[in-house]
């Protein structure tokens, strides 16, 4: 049976993430991750630290960052009527 | 595993929205502008941040590019989603007032991918990273750390996909770089933060039981 090897895997992660693979290599990366811890703990803090960063709750707009927009955007609206 | 990608006909129904809205805004009714832009101001202000590293850059560069936006609306082709031509303009806005900055040299945006192997640091005995461990606002700063580490090149890959969400190919598309580029760009960018984020953190608990007496 043909195995990955670490380092193949390694390049594999972030496709296997992005679920952006064949059917057999996805076999291959899964049956290495069973056997290996190592490779197991890469994927799993990777993948957490994905969760994190796409969480837009955690950077806040500056106060009146919105009204400013509008305020701005009012202005450009204005420009086109007259 | 959590599938990060939408669905193609979800994807498919905000395209067809976003162009019903474009079309009234360009027939003259501008205030709806507005709607368009308030789902992705924070993509957008963070985007800009993530780019420039201080607020006030980033507030203007966020602005300038909406503006633009609003402007050039009249050339945005409908076959992709507003927000990730939006994002495009963010992004080249950012990079030209970086190069106006001269933090950054040209060379170092041009510069080649690293085919080398990147070899990241071994956990022996974590599962997880242990996010129960750090009060939320520890997280969030460790994490700003650790994106703002990345070389401008890995950086600018990490923004648009993994947290403006755009996918592989509309990420190639605002960048101006190949699909495979942006593939191996991103399992580095995805390493290293993962690195660096796990490095702070974990030496943090550590240094507050120093701490005590």
């Amino acid at each position: 049976m043909i195995t990955l090897s670490c380092e193949e895997v390694r390049r594999e992660i972030s496709n296997y993430l992005d679920d952006d693979m064949s059917p057999r290599m996805r076999r291959l990366l899964e049956a290495h991750l069973e056997q290996c811890r190592k490779c197991a703990v890469l994927l799993d803090s990777t993948h957490n630290v994905l969760v994190l960063l796409a969480d837009e709750q955690r950077f806040e707009l500056p106060d009146g960052f919105s009204s400013r927009v509008r305020q701005m955007l009012a202005k450009e609206f204005e420009k086109g009527k007259s | 595993m959590q599938n990060t990608l939408v669905g193609e006909s979800e994807n498919d129904r905000v395209v067809a929205q976003e162009r019903e809205l474009i079309a009234e805004i360009l027939a003259g009714n501008h205030e709806r502008y507005y709607e368009l832009i308030a789902p992705i101001e924070r993509r957008v202000y963070y985007t800009a941040y993530a780019i420039l590293r201080t607020k006030a850059d980033a507030e203007e560069v966020a602005q300038e590019a909406i503006l633009k936006g609003f402007r050039g609306l009249h050339t945005f082709r409908g076959n992709a989603k507003f927000s990730s031509w939006l994002l495009s303009i963010v992004m080249n806005e950012g990079r030209m007032r970086l190069r106006r900055r001269r933090e950054v040299s040209l060379e170092l945006l041009k510069s080649p991918d690293d085919e080398g192997e990147y070899t990241p640091i071994e956990l022996a005995d974590w599962r997880e990273i242990p996010v129960e461990a750090l009060a939320q606002k520890e997280l969030g700063e460790h994490l700003e750390e650790a994106v703002a580490a990345l070389p401008q090149l890995y950086r600018e890959v990490l923004i648009l996909r993994d947290v403006d969400g755009l996918n592989i190919a509309e990420t190639s598309g605002a960048l101006g770089i190949s699909v495979p580029a942006v593939k191996t760009r991103l399992l580095r960018a995805r390493l290293m933060v993962r690195d660096y984020f796990v490095s702070r953190s974990w030496a943090a608990p550590a240094r507050l039981r120093e701490a005590q007496p």
